[in-house]
């Protein structure tokens, strides 16, 4: 992928409610998980919460069957999603989308903006799950990842109607298709993607075309990083020339030595709040999700996104039933619904990450030349020509997943990159 | 008669069978369970099993000892300026509040009614590059452009001084709250000028406040994991608080965890006793318990 096109000429109003999608920062209290460790007091240990059948999913399937043979339509469903990942309306609650959904299909979505990390909500849900309870919620959003992995292999899924994913498998992208971490997306389907790569400001840094011009002297205390346990390390792998798919431990090793190279011209581990100071020039470079970088320009900011040259990491927030959802068919039947071109165009107009309906393309290109404003016009004509949206072939042969681990590899590969964002 | 004197006799301790029920369930149990879990091998998925596994200490000690030296001195340095700050605030509210002293008080305390995180966050405000300090500082040309606060080790310490000075205050105040003022008097009729009756007799009064306060700011301040999150980035301005939470709520690593929080506990401890030892009186332990 090349730079990004110009900024946007966008009207104020288009930009109403948009804030970048992971804007909040680290809950501080986040008790959940202890909730674990309370309910072994009665024993001298904490029992696993691995599921007996693990990895036995073929076994599973007359079950998974027979799961979906009994449920019944219930008219509603509540979805749990992130702040800013939804169309919005005239008022802040309001959701077109939602709305065609429920006028088409007679289901009313309780629709709930509960989900502001991975970890702090698997905190939530992970001690109901466990304790064979209802979640309240029949859909949620998870990034994939150490907490999808994790859901997975606790059996805290449930397993979709294969014969319900029709317009899935008419529309999605090849991206989010069978994926590394789902094959044959069993448990889950795409709600949206995005990538890491780097954000800079040309006024005060030359192009960056590699993760290498990060080592760069001249950005010394004036350079961002991830700190986190996926983005961060899969970044270094990438910038060693190792896919971190198939990385091993050494290459973990190499890695962190890469990573300590640039240690010392980092003026912070970022958890969630790089882009406030890229955009005031604090930052001069810093890793950066790509649909950041978008808003940010579209509120008239001048920043460059770049997917390195030796390739950067993308992740992909999914779709997917809690076990003991009380409406499972109703939440089945809007995860498929959305993989409707229609829908899946009002969508990423609204959240400008990396759509999972291609075709979307197509919606806008015909906006653009229907529009009856140049404003308009314009507009359409950028989504529809942004690779932030629509990544080509070459963009995707350089992007990759984040390194599903083992629990025992996740404690070598915490023990390496943590001392590093937390030194 | 003689049951009713044994009962008599039994009264206080029924009395106090309450507070004791609280700490053993609330603090002795939790203890002693995380003391069982920092001892236990495995992992989320397969569970944790007690191994009496305990090279857990030994690897998390090695790992992370730099967190906990920082987190130690830092604690000390903070606790050394809010102990400057504090004592002329209590001072000054103890002898000439007057009538308004409650009105100070509150004052004092009235950051404590925002949450702690959104107070921290402020100080991100004000440090920032272009904020009203820094800012200011670049403005009249009295720093480089490459100057800044945040994510230093200053920045952390200032907002664990910030967060923490009320705890410092409010026992010195009580302290000082507590001495006499015909003490002061006398003094000046024996013949003692200003400075010498402070040194010599305000000052000692107000020791056990001193000791009460260095023990309720030193101990959290020492365990915070905020500040250092949100002033400080991971480059060397990590504190172990911030390790400790990383490893239970995100790498559900909870023998590391606990372990790393029973060796926080000890050395916290070992020098609290030898503080205790060194300038702790009978005074001051019971106005530290009080």
């Amino acid at each position: 992928m090349g730079e990004q096109p110009d900024p946007l000429p966008l009207s104020p109003d288009l930009l109403r409610g948009l804030t970048q999608r992971r804007f909040s920062r680290r809950t501080m209290l986040k008790a959940g998980g202890i909730g674990a460790l309370a309910s072994a007091l009665a024993g001298c240990s904490i029992a696993g919460t691995a599921a007996a059948g693990n990895g036995s999913f073929p076994g599973a399937y007359a079950a998974r069957e027979e799961f979906w043979k009994s449920q019944k339509k219930h008219g509603k469903f509540v979805f749990a999603n992130w702040p800013a990942y939804m169309d919005v309306g005239k008022t802040p609650s309001d959701h077109p989308s939602l709305n065609l959904f429920t006028k088409q299909t007679g289901i009313s979505v309780d629709y709930k903006e509960v989900i502001n990390e991975d970890d702090s909500f698997y905190g939530v849900i992970e001690p109901e799950l466990a304790a064979k309870q209802d979640t309240n919620y029949d859909l949620m959003v998870i990034t994939n990842g150490i907490y999808l992995d994790l859901l997975i292999q606790q059996d805290f899924l449930v397993p979709l109607d294969q014969n319900r994913m029709t317009n899935f498998y008419t529309y999605s992208s090849d991206l989010v298709r069978s994926p590394s971490y789902d094959r044959g997306n069993v448990f889950t389907m795409a709600w949206q993607s995005g990538i890491t790569g780097i954000g800079y400001n040309p006024k005060y840094v030359d192009k960056i075309t590699s993760w290498d011009d990060l080592l760069d002297p001249k950005l010394k205390g004036h350079l961002g990083m991830f700190a986190d346990n996926e983005d961060l390390p899969c970044s270094a792998l990438c910038a060693i020339g190792v896919n971190p798919e198939t990385s091993t431990p050494e290459d973990w090793h190499k890695a962190a030595e890469w990573l300590q190279k640039v240690r010392p011209l980092v003026r912070k581990f970022y958890q969630q709040d790089y882009l406030g100071q890229l955009k005031n020039g604090d930052l001069y470079a810093s890793m950066a999700w790509s649909g950041d970088i978008f808003i940010a320009n579209s509120e008239g900011h001048n920043l460059k996104f770049v997917v390195p040259k030796e390739g950067a990491p993308i992740w992909t927030d999914n779709m997917c039933i809690p076990k003991y959802a009380q409406n499972p068919l109703d939440s089945m039947i809007y995860a498929d619904w959305v993989y409707q071109p229609e829908p899946a165009a009002m969508l990423a107009d609204y959240i400008w990450y990396i759509t999972p309906v291609p075709a979307t393309q197509q919606i806008f290109l015909h906006n653009a030349k229907t529009a009856d404003n140049p404003k308009d016009k314009a507009y359409y004509q950028g989504l529809a020509a942004s690779p932030l949206i629509f990544p080509d072939k070459s963009d995707f042969a350089r992007l990759h997943r984040y390194r599903v681990l083992t629990q025992d590899e996740t404690k070598q590969w915490n023990a390496i990159f943590q001392p590093i964002y937390q030194s | 008669m003689r049951w009713r004197a044994f009962k008599a006799r039994l009264a206080p301790y029924y009395l106090v069978l309450p507070g004791w029920l609280w700490l053993v369930i609330f603090f002795v149990v939790p203890l002693l369970f995380m003391l069982s879990v920092s001892t236990m091998t495995g992992n989320i998925l397969d569970g944790f099993k007690q191994t009496w596994h305990l090279s857990t200490y030994v690897d998390a000690w090695n790992s992370y000892h730099t967190q906990i030296i920082r987190s130690l001195i830092y604690g000390l340095i903070a606790t050394a300026v809010c102990l400057i700050i504090a004592y002329p605030i209590a001072y000054w509210i103890a002898f000439r509040g007057g009538r308004h002293k409650q009105v100070y008080l509150f004052l004092l305390l009235l950051p404590f009614f925002v949450s702690f995180v959104i107070r921290t966050q402020s100080w991100e405000f004000m440090l920032d590059d272009h904020g009203m300090v820094v800012g200011l500082l670049r403005t009249f040309g009295l720093v480089g452009s490459n100057f800044h606060i945040l994510q230093t080790p200053v920045a952390v310490i200032g907002g664990l001084i910030y967060n923490f000075m009320p705890f410092t205050v409010l026992p010195i105040y009580v302290a000082l709250e507590r001495v006499d003022p015909a003490l002061l008097e006398a003094s000046s009729d024996l013949y003692a000028n200003k400075a010498s009756a402070f040194l010599r007799v305000i000052f000692p009064l107000s020791i056990p406040g001193v000791f009460a306060a260095v023990l309720l700011t030193f101990v959290p301040v020492a365990s915070d994991y905020v500040n250092a999150q949100i002033l400080g980035g991971g480059t060397n301005t990590t504190m172990v608080g911030t390790i400790i939470e990383s490893q239970y709520l995100t790498n559900l690593d909870y023998p590391t965890a606990a372990s790393l929080s029973f060796i926080l506990m000890a050395v916290l401890l070992i020098g609290i006793f030898l503080y205790a030892r060194l300038l702790g009186t009978e005074d001051a332990m019971e106005m530290a318990g009080a």
